[in-house]
């Protein structure tokens, strides 16, 4: 099931989505600001990757980015101010942005909150 | 409105406006802008964060450490007696990276890395880990039957070299410094470092080829 490294392969890129990278910058930068510790995150992660596994899910990048992720939001509302409603909220804030947001225009958490009239 | 026009609005009103990014892809967002707000972390780091380990940090740095371990012996004592110190001397010390510890292959010792618990990897010099580092066949096996797995990664180990498993932690991380090959005498490191391959510092591969520069 494992393959030989061929030297003179293109590179693949690293990442297969942009949010995997933030996934793991945001924790590397949690880890070196002292809001969590390298352990935490070792433990939290190995965690969401053995209920991954114990639930069947596929042994794939994506489902390991995915428990990254759950680790970074159970890790971030452990130890930080910042509790489960608020990122509900503002998941939901976002959401309502991106809608709200004519295709090629930045999208900003103003367009979610400023009026409840969507852009025509 | 019916709830089947509502509906049916609300779908046409996504498709004309900005595509909605996948559910992850607005968590992650929802993380990054709290975290910003509440002063948690700097936005600039992420960004910054995100380009390295893109573009700029990958297993070059390992294999430029490999080279001159293997062209300066008195470097390579100290790689191998601290390896974290000894990488600052390039200016490849990572905080994710945690201790560093070398360990060299020789004629009768294999050395291969793995983490069971989740994926720790000494990014700082090696990048991103690969995929299959990260996944849940790996990390079981690596431990259970390394022999096995060292074969379908095309390393034919003989009999009688061992092969040491190194257990990673979030604050241990391993590199394995593989043999110099025949027939590189005379070589410059930047020569050297370029028949280093990431999966040898990893310790998934072994004999490295001469003619692969």
């Amino acid at each position: 099931m494992f393959r030989p490294e061929n030297p003179f392969a293109p590179r693949d890129p690293v990442f297969e989505e942009a949010w995997q990278a933030q996934v793991l910058a945001i924790a590397d930068s949690m880890v070196r600001a002292g809001r969590f510790s390298a352990n935490d995150w070792a433990e939290t992660l190995g965690a969401e990757l053995a209920r991954a596994e114990a639930s069947g899910k596929p042994d794939t990048t994506g489902t390991y980015y995915e428990a990254a992720l759950a680790s970074l939001e159970t890790l971030t509302t452990a130890s930080t101010a910042i509790t489960p409603l608020d990122l509900a909220t503002r998941k939901a804030d976002w959401t309502r942005a991106y809608q709200r947001t004519p295709h090629g225009q930045p999208v900003d958490l103003a367009r979610a909150r400023s009026s409840d009239t969507p852009d025509r | 409105m019916s709830t089947f026009d509502s509906k049916h609005a609300a779908g046409l009103h996504r498709h004309i406006h900005s595509h909605l990014p996948s559910d992850a892809a607005l968590r992650v967002k929802t993380l990054e802008s709290l975290a910003v707000e509440k002063g948690l972390i700097a936005p600039e780091t992420i960004d910054a964060w995100v380009e390295a380990y893109s573009e700029h940090i990958g297993p070059m740095r390992g294999a430029t450490v490999v080279a001159r371990a293997w062209c300066d012996p008195a470097f390579k004592a100290r790689l191998l007696e601290n390896g974290t110190d000894a990488i600052r001397e390039f200016g490849f010390e990572g905080n994710a990276t945690g201790h560093l510890k070398a360990v060299e292959n020789t004629d009768d010792t294999h050395n291969m890395v793995v983490c069971t618990l989740c994926s720790c990897y000494p990014f700082s010099i090696l990048g991103m880990s690969p995929a299959w580092y990260k996944s849940a066949a790996y990390r079981a096996r690596a431990v259970r039957e390394p022999r096995a797995v060292l074969a379908e990664f095309g390393v034919d180990l003989p009999e009688d070299v061992a092969v040491r498993v190194w257990d990673s932690t979030a604050e241990l991380r391993y590199l394995v410094v593989p043999q110099r090959p025949a027939g590189t005498e005379g070589w410059d490191e930047e020569r050297l470092a370029a028949i280093v391959t990431r999966n040898s510092m990893i310790g998934t591969d072994r004999v490295l080829r001469a003619g692969a520069a």
